[in-house]
């Protein structure tokens, strides 16, 4: 198999992570904050899953007629993995929520200019 | 078509977009698992992702505000040049990973062939996800549902219990919807039923007590959203849904304490029958019960508590 065709799973999960990344450092908009992390979040799932997987093989679910399966401790890793990531994601959504109460907005700027005037 | 999707979240400024498209997003990698072997992977990031995370966001939204401020600094090169530098840095680092599906790779020669080929010999279960879920790491799999049911509680203690004090009643957003309701209707026994398929057939097939969770949490927000939230709280007490969070971490806890009484180490299974295979099943079917429990109740209250401090009814689709 040529290098591109290889790779090609890696470097999207490259773009897709530096894609998530950007959006958290250059935006100042919480929830989109959120949103970046949790695209470089799924990235991270996405390499963990392409790692797990060997050619030919099947869903990690033994049966007699298959030979090869793909390794199953990538799948448990994230499949616990999304579920956390749920219920984080929705503790920091509480957060933002309970700073636009306090401070009216929820840019960045904004905030820090209320810190600074106080 | 994923990264094409990533990309133009960066470029809108309506965040009401962005959470669709995020959620358009989540479904599509949800394939993408389907499409690497990850079966039960897919299902759980199709349930979480494009599901609860998506309505959890809309929630947000609700209460705080739909735009993107427009005004921008003068656009700074800075964040950009770091993120493409680290890019390609990443890159060059990928140039001595194993290729894709390359059965040689140093992930495959660890751990894995010993649990594809004795799982079944020692825990008698055809899938091996959940054999290593809920066996074999169960240690790993316990903190976890800790940690769900630290975020659960920690919405709670940052949006107030509000169950406790009788909010005023809002009329439901939805109910006037004839279709909706009938649909609703009909529908959530058939999601009720399919996640308690999950829960209990996810030692043959994929699934378990993670996404039977999720699954059970969305009808349940499912009907909020068609019925107003004081209904929803009629059919599950905040409070009852408070006492599940932790009974579920207890069955879990407890299920590892009671092999430890009687002569093994803590989760080990093998203890809990006489004949090591059904111990396991029994401690299997105990632990996934408590991780879908608490699931259930932590979803579910988080969603109470982000619909019940809105003061207007939201506008929602869906």
């Amino acid at each position: 198999m040529s290098t591109t065709l290889g790779l090609y799973n890696y470097w999207i999960v490259i773009f897709l992570m530096m894609v998530g990344f950007y959006v958290v450092i250059a935006h100042g908009n919480l929830i989109k904050k959120i949103v970046g992390l949790n695209i470089f979040q799924t990235s991270v799932f996405i390499l963990y899953i392409t790692m797990g997987k060997v050619a030919d093989g099947a869903a990690p679910i033994l049966d007699d007629s298959v030979t090869s399966y793909s390794n199953p401790l990538p799948h448990v890793l994230i499949l616990t993995a999304i579920v956390v990531g749920v219920a984080t994601t929705a503790l920091a959504l509480a957060l933002i929520v309970r700073i636009k109460e306090e401070y009216g907005t929820i840019e960045e700027d904004e905030i820090h200019s209320q810190d600074e005037s106080l | 078509m994923l990264a094409a999707t990533a990309l133009s979240v960066v470029f809108m400024r309506d965040l009401f977009t962005i959470v669709m498209l995020f959620g358009i997003y989540s479904l599509l990698s949800a394939g993408f698992f389907v499409d690497m072997d990850a079966v039960d992977v897919a299902l759980t990031e199709a349930a979480v992702g494009a599901g609860v995370t998506t309505m959890l966001m809309l929630g947000t939204l609700a209460l705080t505000s739909r735009k993107e401020k427009a005004h921008r600094k003068p656009a700074s090169m800075l964040p950009l040049a770091v993120v493409t530098i680290t890019g390609l840095v990443l890159i060059y680092g990928t140039l001595d990973m194993p290729y894709l599906g390359d059965p040689e790779a140093p992930v495959h020669q660890h751990v894995a062939p010993r649990y594809i080929e004795q799982s079944y010999d020692e825990i008698g279960l055809p899938n091996i996800v959940t054999s290593v879920l809920a066996s074999y790491r169960g240690f790993d799999t316990l903190g976890e549902v800790v940690v769900i049911f630290t975020a659960g509680l920690g919405v709670l203690t940052l949006l107030g219990l509000s169950g406790d004090s009788p909010h005023r009643a809002r009329p439901a957003a939805m109910a006037h919807h004839l279709v909706l309701r009938v649909i609703t209707r009909a529908l959530i026994p058939l999601i009720l039923i399919y996640a308690l398929y999950i829960q209990f057939h996810g030692d043959y097939g994929p699934g378990g007590g993670f996404q039977a969770g999720v699954i059970f949490g969305a009808a349940i927000i499912l009907y909020t959203l068609i019925f107003g939230l004081t209904k929803a709280e009629r059919v599950i007490a905040p409070l009852f849904l408070r006492y599940m969070m932790g009974a579920g971490v207890l069955i879990f806890a407890g299920t590892g304490v009671l092999a430890l009484l009687l002569g093994g180490n803590f989760l080990d299974y093998d203890y809990l029958a006489h004949d090591p295979l059904h111990g396991q099943h029994y401690g299997i079917l105990a632990v996934e019960f408590g991780v879908g429990v608490t699931v259930t109740a932590v979803i579910i209250s988080i969603f109470f508590n982000f619909t019940g401090r809105g003061d207007q009814p939201k506008e929602e689709e869906r």
